[in-house]
Order: structure tokens, then C-alpha cells, then sequence
């Protein structure tokens, strides 16, 4: 036979009062601090640098083992190169004539997207236009373009700066146009609440706003240019009375000096990364960390 | 006197995908200085379409909405906008880097006035240890208090605020409802607000536009000036509940 329920009453209780002014004990501080290489460890930067570190390490004991400069030379010989190179003044000439032409491009490039981007959203039917130029010339590699601009402009920079300019442009303006478009209505009614329209709406809300996807645009738009670069001067080095990064890894392959051609491939990286890590890393502390986006 | 927002026989027509529908129907009403108007009904009764055309955002199909007798024609700072969504403060900018830029861009204040005022609005609504703080960095409640500040910084003729506390836990709601009773007892302006909660109607109307569904119509007009935050649960405060909930809702049988 099933028990009888009854309702449950809860006891009653009198109320409770802990006091938590209390002094914590000795071993138990509120915080204590984590032993310095714990610390350290936590910085992205720290780790990329035991990865790098190993990485090293491995290559040189693999060069040593191989006992082959011609083929793979060691960490070390290549270090050397590259130092020798430095202090030639061969390789700063060679990458201050690289960075020269790859910034007028970039720069370029940027100026285009930007406009094309502004006339985009503030005129009707822009959209569709830049749309449309974009699927276009986006799948195009820029270097495919060469030929053509040394038909047009000849054989010298401005040729270069083309190719350039177009690596950066569509890359740029696709990312720019796509964050332009995602910015939260809200934020644009806010923004046209105090009169803002057109350009100024534009400079003072959808960039802002935008700010994450063009720095992934001005980042792949860097990296295409350099790629834009370095294949242009591996192809036309020769005739260029100053040539770059792209020719001096070229003519030290010529010269049988393979050392110097992992030199020229360790200065691309190391250019890479300080433009990743120093200009673009202080680009994004500066705006989208410090927003919160 | 003449009233400072007429509402005169406006509908308003949306477009979706598929269809067309229309938001609000044949409205009337007045809004007079100093008045807290509130709009009030189930989603789908065009109140926020409404907000949003008194704002300029969108444009009414007919009818004619004038404010102190010219036409609204576009968004303009003389009816400042506080919306319901966190994101409408700009990430980019500080607390006070928020309210000068509206001071700057839309009254055209210069910078050492527009951040005077700037922090005179914030210190209003208690924000002051919080200036130089980004919005990611500030609760709902907060963000939604800079908000207020900027859009009260500008002085506009009419304050728009749509459900602008609906995204906040009832314990901020309800404080913010007697902050926003305490902003317009010290500084004094004119308000129209969204709302599908009763309570909060009543809290913070003046006078209460209850609108019914599908379209939007006018169900009625009440005044509610004597309704306070002292009032609440009392039974003035209930009855005018019921009287909202039926005009609303019809009868209900009580079981």
C-alpha cells in the first residue's frame, strides 16, 4: 500500500550572517604571484621565439649531418652570409630598393581601394560596379599583368608599381567594401542621427567600424604585394639597373652561392615578420584591442 | 498652444522579401513640450517603425509628421535617438570620446566646450569615475547611460528612446526608469518612448499611446501624469494596469 504523501513543509530557519571582514591566513593570500618563467611564457611572443629557436636548431644539426653548403648550408653558414651580406652593404641596397618600390605600390593601391570603396557606398550603383570589378580582378594574379605593363610603361619601376598597385587593390577593397557592409545598422543611424552622410559618415563611422576587416585586407594586400615583388624582380631583375631582393636572390643562385640564397629568403621572413609583429601587431593594439572589436 | 511634435494621419509601409506590410495605419496624436509620451503595444504595432520615422530614418507611405510645424524630412540632432541595442555607442571611442564626438559632429561645439558638456552630461548620469573607459569595457546598464548622456548632451527638442531598457535585468530596468524620471525632473525635455511592458509605461509616461496590432492603430490616449514610482503596487498603480491590460488584451475571464 502506497504511503500517504504529505505536503513537504520546509523547516524554518533563522537567517544567517558570515562575517567576511575576517583576515585571510597566512598561507592562503588573496594572490600570489606565478614564478617569473611562468609569467614570461604567458607572451606570444616568448613561445614564438622557443619555436623559432628550435627550429634552428634542428636545421643546423640536419645541415650538419648533410655536409652539403651546396644544397642545404647550415643555420650558421647561412647566418654568416647574411651578416657578411649586411656588411657588404649589398643586401641593405637590395632591400632598400625592394621597400622602396613595394611602398610606393602598396601605398598606391591603398589610395585606390580607398576611393573606390568610398564611391562604393556613397553613390548609387557603386556597390554593384566595385562588386563586379572585384570578382573580376581578384582571382587575377597580379603578375600575370606584367607583360602587358612592360608594354605600356616599359621596363623599369613604374612597371613594377603597377603590378603592385594591383595585387594590393582588389585584396584591399574586397576586405574594406565587405566591413563597410557588415557595420551594424545601429551604429549607422547613430551616426546619421547627428547629420553625418555621405564622405563624413563614411570617414567617421564605416571606418572605424570597419577597422577589423581592413587590417585583414591591408594584411593580405601586404603579403600579396610582396609575393607581386619578389616574382617580378626574379623575372626582370636582369634589366633593371637597381635591383632588389628578388635579383639578388636570383644572381646568388647564378653565382653557385647557396648560402646567400638562404640569406635573401631569411631577409623576405625577417621583414615579414617585423611588419606582422611590430606594424600591423600595434596597428590592431591601437584600434581594434583597445575597442574591444 | 501648439503642440511640439504633431503626428497627423501618418501610415507607414515596409517592404520585406516577400511582402508588404504595413506598419502603422492612419496615426494621430500630439506631442506637447515637456511631455513624456509613451508608445505602448504588442510587437507588430508599428511603434518602433513610428520612432524611427519621427527620427527621419524611414519615411512614412501618407500623412505628415511636424516638428514645432516644419516636416520631418531626414535624421537630424534636434531628435536624438537612444536605441535598445548595446552597439549604438561607437567601440572606437571613450566614454567621453563618445559624447564630445556627438557634441562635435552634430552641434558643432568646439573641443575644449564639447568635452565641458560632455562632462557635465556624464557626471549627470553618474558615470564621471568612467570617462575614459571603452564601452567593451562597461555593463549594459552603463552603456546604456552613455547613451542617454549623449543624446541629453545635445539638448534636443525631443528625446526618441526605443525600448532602451528592455535589454537589461529588471533590477537595472527598474533604476534606470526612476533615473530617467530624475533627468527630466532636473533638466527638463521632451520624450518619446517605446515600450511593450505596461509597467514601464506607466512608470515613466506622462501620457500613454496604446496602440493595438496588425496594423498599428490608436487604441487610446491615456494620462497617467499623477502615476509615480511610489505608486507602484499600490492600487491607483493597479488599477491602471487593468485598464492598460484591457484596452489591450479585452476582458478577461477570471477562473
Amino acid at each position: 500500500m502506497p504511503e500517504t504523501r504529505h505536503p513537504i513543509e520546509p523547516p524554518a530557519r533563522p537567517d544567517i550572517m558570515n562575517d567576511v571582514q575576517a583576515p585571510l591566513p597566512d598561507d592562503m593570500p588573496v594572490a600570489r604571484e606565478l614564478p617569473w618563467w611562468r609569467r614570461a611564457l604567458d607572451h606570444a611572443p616568448v613561445r614564438r621565439l622557443l619555436v623559432v629557436i628550435a627550429f634552428a636548431v634542428i636545421w643546423e644539426a640536419y645541415g650538419r649531418y648533410l655536409n652539403d653548403p651546396l644544397l642545404v648550408p647550415t643555420f650558421s653558414q647561412t647566418l654568416s652570409a647574411l651578416v657578411d651580406s649586411c656588411l657588404s652593404g649589398e643586401l641593405p641596397a637590395r632591400v632598400w630598393s625592394s621597400l622602396r618600390v613595394l611602398a610606393s605600390g602598396y601605398a598606391l593601391g591603398v589610395a585606390c581601394a580607398a576611393v573606390l570603396t568610398t564611391l562604393a557606398v556613397t553613390v548609387p550603383g557603386g556597390g554593384d560596379v566595385l562588386g563586379t570589378m572585384t570578382v573580376m580582378f581578384n582571382p587575377l594574379p597580379a603578375i600575370a599583368l606584367l607583360p602587358l605593363a612592360l608594354i605600356w610603361f616599359g621596363i623599369g619601376n613604374f612597371s613594377l608599381v603597377f603590378v603592385i598597385t594591383h595585387s594590393v587593390l582588389w585584396a584591399v577593397a574586397l576586405n574594406t567594401h565587405t566591413g563597410f557592409l557588415a557595420v551594424p545598422q545601429t551604429q549607422r543611424m547613430a551616426g546619421r542621427n547627428l547629420g553625418l552622410h555621405g564622405v563624413g559618415l563614411v570617414a567617421h563611422i564605416l571606418v572605424p567600424s570597419a577597422v577589423p576587416s581592413i587590417l585583414t585586407g591591408l594584411r593580405i594586400g601586404w603579403a600579396f604585394a610582396w609575393r607581386t615583388l619578389i616574382a617580378a624582380e626574379l623575372v626582370f631583375g636582369v634589366s633593371s639597373h637597381s635591383g632588389g631582393l628578388g635579383w639578388f636572390i636570383y644572381q646568388s643562385r647564378a653565382e653557385m652561392d647557396t648560402a646567400n640564397v638562404f640569406a635573401g629568403l631569411m631577409t623576405i621572413i625577417l621583414i615579414g615578420l617585423f611588419f606582422e609583429g611590430v606594424v600591423f601587431r600595434t596597428a590592431e593594439n591601437l584600434t581594434i584591442r583597445r575597442w574591444g572589436m | 498652444m501648439q503642440a511640439q511634435l504633431q503626428i497627423d494621419d501618418v501610415t507607414i509601409r515596409y517592404r520585406t522579401r516577400r511582402s508588404e506590410v504595413t506598419a502603422a495605419y492612419r496615426i494621430s496624436f500630439d506631442v506637447y513640450r515637456g511631455e513624456r509620451t509613451v508608445l505602448l503595444g504588442p510587437s507588430g504595432c508599428g511603434k518602433s517603425s513610428l520612432l524611427k520615422a519621427v527620427g527621419g530614418f524611414i519615411r512614412p507611405l501618407s500623412g505628415a509628421i511636424r516638428l514645432n510645424g516644419r516636416a520631418i524630412t531626414a535624421p537630424g540632432p534636434d531628435r536624438m535617438m537612444v536605441f535598445q541595442e548595446f552597439d549604438q555607442l561607437l567601440p572606437w571611442k571613450s566614454v567621453l570620446g563618445n559624447v564630445a564626438f556627438a557634441l562635435r559632429k552634430g552641434a558643432g561645439l568646439g573641443a575644449e566646450e564639447a568635452k565641458a558638456r560632455a562632462l557635465e552630461a556624464i557626471d549627470a548620469v553618474r558615470l564621471t569615475g568612467f570617462r575614459d573607459a571603452y564601452p567593451h569595457e562597461l555593463s549594459g546598464g552603463m552603456k546604456q547611460r552613455v547613451a542617454i548622456a549623449r543624446a541629453m548632451a545635445m539638448q534636443p527638442e525631443l528625446l526618441l528612446m526605443d525600448e532602451p531598457f528592455a535589454a537589461l535585468d529588471a533590477l537595472t530596468r527598474q533604476q534606470m526608469q526612476e533615473e530617467l524620471i530624475r533627468l527630466w525632473r532636473e533638466i527638463g525635455f521632451s520624450l518619446l518612448f517605446v515600450t511593450h511592458s505596461i509597467d514601464e509605461a506607466i512608470l515613466v509616461g506622462s501620457r500613454i499611446i496604446v496602440l493595438s496590432p496588425h496594423p498599428g492603430r490608436v487604441r487610446a490616449e491615456i494620462d497617467c501624469r499623477d502615476i509615480t514610482e511610489a505608486d507602484r503596487g499600490g492600487e491607483r498603480f493597479e488599477a491602471m494596469r487593468r485598464r492598460i491590460d484591457t484596452l489591450l488584451f479585452g476582458e478577461r475571464t477570471h477562473a
